[in-house]
């Protein structure tokens, strides 16, 4: 049952080579987008009633063997944490689909690999075999090296081709990790195994994981903006379409967070307990450096990478914490961060294609001729910076009180810092928002215009799907810690 | 009495190494041509040799022998193939002239 | 009726008026918006109403003490066993009382904004913000749980942020709006650590618990928390201060103070509900709900004292020198709401506990009143004359008799004349300061003449001072304008003489507190001292004022510059965090980081380019390079291989 996941955007693929012309293509797109997103709540709710009957970890398994000599198996299957990783791909990849309606240059390709980008996020989120693991990570790597490089802006080139390289850099750490696990391991049949939950229970060695762990952790880390390989964030965002840096901010740097928990958690618990302090260190730094930077920046959307790589801070904050609440934050932070970053991501794209400019000083008062446009980037800017109501807040303060639990002064002074970069959020945000749509009109210096049109139905339903999400999360947070609890 | 090896192999030595100072120092095609024919020949004279002095009673060596004259023909001609055809597009059978590849 | 079946409605009704009006208001309710959200609202109050009237007549007292009474609670945000963030509704005699302060002056607001706010372009928008307000400072007062007042404090915050900048083009207002915005957050950094200081030793988050566990007899908790130490001083002392500086910056006070008066920028309504009588005395209500806590830590009570003490004195002084009719009006905001933080905190000095608790929130209940009152006053008068400087009023009181009558009523009220609201309030503040600390109720009553002194200043220069040059062309406004005004000064007159120190005490039970005619004399003569002052300077034109102000010269005008507190914000902000650390982190992420990783880039290119160069594609340097290698191999078997 979960493999449809996978087939579904299979079969989009194929359909949209067989279509011809922006029409069909984006109809048939959004139409498997919506399928899966359909799917992805009945998933949801299956899941919900199987749980309660099912003790086991991980439910609905499917298991195939794919790769006789090396023991690689198709094995896929789902929790909690997993489920809310699928909605989050789901809603992302409509609301994506919609925002890039009117894609005009090389359209069929666009859309496909769009597509191609969420069923590797879809794999990825329930596979159960490190191999397969990897396998959708590349599959989920290479079509933004196109989609930056072929509709991107500015820099895109370069840009482009830091984002592969780094991408790339850490899969291969994360190869090497995950090869250093396999080869550690002693299935029953006497072969290894790349079975996480086989892997789960032998508990390998602690040498071998303090060993591997770093690879694995460093490698999806530098796909969750992990300091210092953060880099490609900021350049990478700026320069993909807009559709691409929701996937890119929304779905993307989730993959990392969701690896580097599944590392920590499940497979290398010693070696996570073992290095925490390093995490932390490192997380902190990232939570207050990236909000001190992005203080300076000018361009909307290096706002809100740099801020996604405060944002993400928190998530490994939550994993490095350790303990059973900090890393319910960290779900929690993904999920959120995704869905809000991906709608600030979108607010920028549409404001960019009116006003055909990013910068915050040449903008101006836009709540004026767009209201529609200005609103969803008010309430984007408010959950980013963690207003009640909204999931940032909820995610947030989860992660706050489960690091709270350590009694550690130096572990309490972390989260003191994580905590004050609110205040620095509230700032760069307030900012931005004053800036852009308040204040007097301007657009471009000039303060004259008049064929600035709101938003259009597809960025409103677009925008509408995103706020839902972020809302249902926000006000009625108990849903989704149930869904993550086990 | 007879001519020891070693006289044969240091005409054969010898030979080797015009050639291959044929080959780092000229320019154009057909002398280095001739010069990789020097080579092989260099290393025929060394297998009829060995052949001689070392296995009297096998004739291996000598087979080798004609089985590189062999291919040095074929060689020479699909050489000379290629020279000719570098020549009517370069109008030079200079080799520092063919530098297609690089790049 | 139980509470629990009607006690949600009374915050979602403004929600649901938000909701309404923020996702059809454009177009549905353009011009009806103002009467949907009062609708909604009046319910609200009725409720209120009815609700105050269950608590303190019917069943809210058992053996003679009002009950805390948990309406409703559900379990919100689970974080660990026992440690839930949850969204309930708590009764208890400060909760009701405010719950009815809210809804009134919200209503009064409401009704008000029905005239002052007709014909604005985003009349709707206005009416929604208001809801929201409304809903999250309800939610505020009723909060159960210390994380639930933390997420409607947050709320009001950002309402309040919405508020203020709702002029969104102009951009002062804006500022305004960012500061109000930054100064807060910046202060609710300390609630939020000191939430989870208070968490992390009670093992919980509702208040009930929290309060029972450390202030139980031979607490471990208590003892857990006084025992150890960061930096020399306890954790309780730490979870209280920092608790307290969430507190202080939502109730403007010393040092967080300066984004009140710049608060002024938004629409004058606006100023009367949030700036003046529900949210900012939210810092007051905080520390009012942890009382029992504060109570056991002495030095963080005194702390609230000077910092109450010290707001008090130097608002009332910097409210003498400003010219905007509505910055007078804040900083004596900040002023009063100091009177009642060291009412809250004096009794650390001495024995009378219950007095400072009944007295700081009897001030609060009506001050809300008169403060209301006086801000609707002064949107009228704003309404009438467009502009918000005292140099271009005077003589106003022929033109607006109901606005005259009631502001007189109202700057009565606050100097503290009888039988007026104010009086009896600070009264009681002023009698608990002088039984605990001599010197605090010098400053108290030396400010009182003071607030006297520059309320009617700012009175005579608006209707009296020199005649008007204004013509009677739209009248004083109509009856949505009055009807508020009037309402209001009746409370103003009446709600003193409410026993209200019956109904909220620190212990529930209520208490006695005796004023001997004797100790109001010195009080009531400071008042009249600054009201004669006041009419001396101000009643008629003249050039004394300038005059004085001149004889004070370097003090005039630090003080006409706010003790230059703006400056020294904006020195820290500009200079130290924006050029000495934003700026360095944004450098060191380009050159350092950044540059670390695209030399990385350039050095693989470059060492590629050596490579490359290699292979030259001439044929003869293959071949050298090709009997090179036969010969150092040709080496290495034969003489290194052996």
């Amino acid at each position: 049952m979960l493999s449809v996941l996978i087939i579904l955007p299979i079969i989009t693929v194929i359909a949209l080579l067989l279509c011809s012309g922006l029409k069909q293509v984006r109809v048939v797109a959004l139409g498997g987008a919506v399928v899966q997103l359909l799917y992805s709540f009945y998933i949801l709710f299956t899941y919900w009633e199987q749980r309660v009957v099912d003790g086991s970890q991980m439910l609905f398994q499917e298991d195939h063997v794919w790769y006789a000599p090396l023991n690689i198996h198709y094995h896929v299957g789902i929790d909690g944490i997993s489920v809310a990783m699928i909605l989050l791909t789901a809603f992302v990849t409509v609301a994506g689909i919609l925002v890039s309606w009117t894609t005009a240059k090389l359209s069929k390709e666009f859309f496909f690999l769009l597509t191609l980008l969420s069923m590797g996020a879809y794999g990825f989120f329930i596979s159960l075999d490190l191999f397969t693991l990897f396998f959708f990570l590349e599959v989920a790597v290479i079509p933004k090296f196109l989609l930056i490089g072929i509709w991107g802006s500015g820099r895109k080139e370069y840009s482009a081709m830091k984002l592969a390289l780094m991408l790339m850099g850490g899969s291969a750490l994360v190869f090497v990790g995950l090869a250093g696990v396999y080869f550690n391991t002693q299935a029953l049949s006497g072969a290894h195994s790349f079975n996480m939950l086989q892997i789960a229970q032998q508990h390998i060695s602690p040498e071998a994981q303090r060993l591997f762990f770093p690879f694995a952790f460093v490698g999806f880390g530098i796909f969750t903006a992990l300091f210092p390989f953060h880099t490609w964030v900021p350049d990478g965002h700026s320069s993909a379409p807009t559709a691409a840096s929701m996937f890119l901010a929304g779905i993307s740097m989730k993959l990392g967070g969701y690896g580097c928990l599944r590392m920590a958690t499940l497979l290398m618990p010693d070696a996570a307990h073992y290095y925490s302090w390093i995490i932390i260190l490192l997380a902190t730094i990232a939570i207050i450096y990236g909000a001190f930077a992005t203080m300076m920046q000018t361009d909307l959307k290096y706002i809100n990478a740099y801020s996604s790589i405060s944002h993400c801070g928190f998530v490994l904050l939550g994993i490095g914490m350790m303990t059973q609440t900090a890393i319910m934050g960290a779900v929690m932070q993904m999920v959120s961060h995704g869905l809000m970053t991906a709608l600030f991501f979108a607010a920028i794209g549409m404001l960019y294609d009116r006003t055909h400019t990013r910068q915050v000083a040449q903008l101006g008062g836009l709540l004026k001729v767009m209201p529609f446009i200005a609103t969803v980037f008010v309430i984007a800017g408010l959950c980013s910076l963690g207003l009640p109501g909204l999931s940032g807040f909820v995610a947030e303060v989860t992660v706050f009180m489960g690091s709270w639990e350590k009694a550690d002064n130096w572990y309490r002074l972390a989260t003191v810092l994580a905590c004050a970069s609110i205040v620095v959020t509230a700032v760069y945000i307030l900012r931005a928002m004053g800036k852009v749509i308040m204040g007097p009109l301007q657009v471009d210096g000039a303060t004259v215009q008049h064929n600035l049109s709101d938003a259009r139905w597809n960025e409103k339903i677009a925008a509408g799907v995103l706020i839902i999400g972020i809302i249902a999360i926000g006000i009625a947070p108990f849903w989704l810690t149930e869904l993550i609890n086990q | 009495m007879s001519i020891p090896l070693t006289h044969i192999l240091f005409v054969s030595t010898a030979l080797f190494f015009i050639g291959t100072y044929g080959l780092f120092t000229r320019r154009n095609l057909i002398t280095m041509l001739m010069s990789i024919e020097l080579i092989l020949n260099s290393v025929n004279i060394n297998f009829v040799a060995f052949n001689k002095y070392l296995y009297p009673d096998k004739l291996n060596g000598v087979f080798f022998s004609l089985f590189i004259i062999t291919v040095a023909a074929a060689e020479a001609a699909v050489a000379i193939a290629i020279i000719i055809n570098l020549y009517r597009n370069h109008r030079s059978i200079d080799v520092e002239d063919v530098k297609e590849m690089k790049n | 009726m139980e509470y629990s079946n009607y006690i949600a409605l009374i915050p979602l009704l403004p929600l649901a008026g938000f909701v309404l009006l923020g996702l059809f208001g454009k177009k549905t309710f353009a011009k009806s918006a103002g009467i949907v959200g009062t609708l909604f609202l009046f319910i609200s109050t009725i409720l209120a109403f009815y609700t105050a009237y269950q608590y303190f007549f019917v069943n809210g007292k058992v053996n003679g003490v009002y009950q805390p009474v948990t309406a409703l609670q559900y379990t919100w945000l689970q974080f660990s066993l026992g440690m839930s963030i949850d969204m309930g509704a708590l009764l208890d005699p400060a909760s009701v009382m405010m719950l009815v302060v809210v809804t009134f002056v919200s209503l009064m607001v409401h009704v008000f904004s029905l005239g002052y706010m007709k014909g604005e372009e985003r009349f709707a928008t206005y009416y929604a913000f208001l809801g929201l307000f409304t809903f999250s400072m309800l939610g505020l007062v009723l909060s159960t749980n210390i994380f639930q007042i933390y997420i409607f404090w947050e709320l009001v915050g950002v309402s309040s942020f919405l508020l203020i900048g709702f002029y969104y083009d102009r951009p002062a207002a804006v500022a305004a709006a960012k500061k109000a915005f930054i100064v807060t957050r910046f202060a609710d950094l300390g609630f939020l650590i000191g939430i989870l200081i208070l968490a992390f030793y009670s093992g919980t988050l509702d208040f009930g618990t929290m309060i029972q566990r450390i202030t139980g007899t031979n607490s471990p908790v208590l003892a857990q928390m006084t025992g150890y130490g960061v930096v020399g001083i306890p954790v309780l002392s730490w979870a209280l201060t920092l608790v307290f500086i969430g507190g202080a910056g939502k109730s403007a006070m010393f040092p967080l103070h300066i984004w009140l008066p710049d608060a002024m920028e938004g629409p004058t309504p606006v100023s009367a509900l949030i700036h003046a009588a529900t949210m900012v005395v939210a810092g007051v209500y905080l520390v009012a709900r942890l009382y029992p806590i504060y109570l056991i830590d002495v030095s963080v009570l005194k702390l609230i004292t000077w910092v109450g003490a010290i707001s008090a004195f130097l608002a009332a002084i910097i409210a003498c020198t400003q010219t905007d009719i509505k910055r007078v009006l804040a900083y004596s905001t900040i002023s009063q709401i100091g009177y009642m933080l060291f009412a809250l905190g004096v009794p650390a000095y001495g024995e009378a506990v219950n007095t400072g608790y009944t007295a700081s929130l009897f001030h609060l209940f009506t001050h809300a009143f008169f403060k209301s009152l006086l801000f609707l006053g002064a949107g009228a008068v704003i309404h009438f004359i467009h502009t918000n400087e005292m140099g271009n009023m005077g003589g106003l009181r022929k033109f607006m008799p109901i606005t005259h009558a009631t502001f007189l009523i109202a700057c009565l009220a606050i100097a503290g004349i009888p039988p007026l609201a104010g009086f009896f309030s600070k009264e009681e503040i002023l009698i608990t300061a002088w039984q605990s600390n001599k010197l605090i109720y010098y400053i108290a009553l030396i400010t009182s003449g003071i607030t006297a002194f520059y309320m009617f200043r700012l009175y005579f220069s608006i209707f009296y001072n020199k005649t008007s040059t204004h013509s009677d062309h739209h009248g004083e406004g109509n009856l949505n304008m009055k009807l508020p005004l009037l309402v209001l000064a009746a409370a103003a007159i009446v709600v003193g003489f409410i026993p209200f120190t019956h109904f909220v005490a620190a212990n529930g039970k209520g208490e006695e507190i005796t004023i001997s005619a004797s100790f109001s004399i010195a009080p009531i003569a400071m008042a009249l001292a600054g009201i004669s002052l006041a009419f001396v300077l101000y009643f008629n034109e003249n050039d004394q004022p300038q005059k004085l102000a001149t004889a004070i010269g370097g003090l005039y005008r630090a003080i006409r510059q706010k003790f230059y507190f703006d400056e020294l914000y904006l020195f820290i902000t500009k200079k130290i965090i924006f050029n000495g650390i934003a700026k360095p982190a944004a450098w060191f992420d380009k050159n350092i980081v950044d540059g670390f990783m695209n030399k990385l880039g350039w050095a693989t290119t470059g060492i590629s380019e050596r490579i490359k160069a290699l292979q030259s594609g001439s044929i003869q340097s293959y071949t050298l390079y090709f009997f090179g290698g036969i010969i150092a191999l040709a080496a290495v078997f034969i003489y290194l291989w052996t």
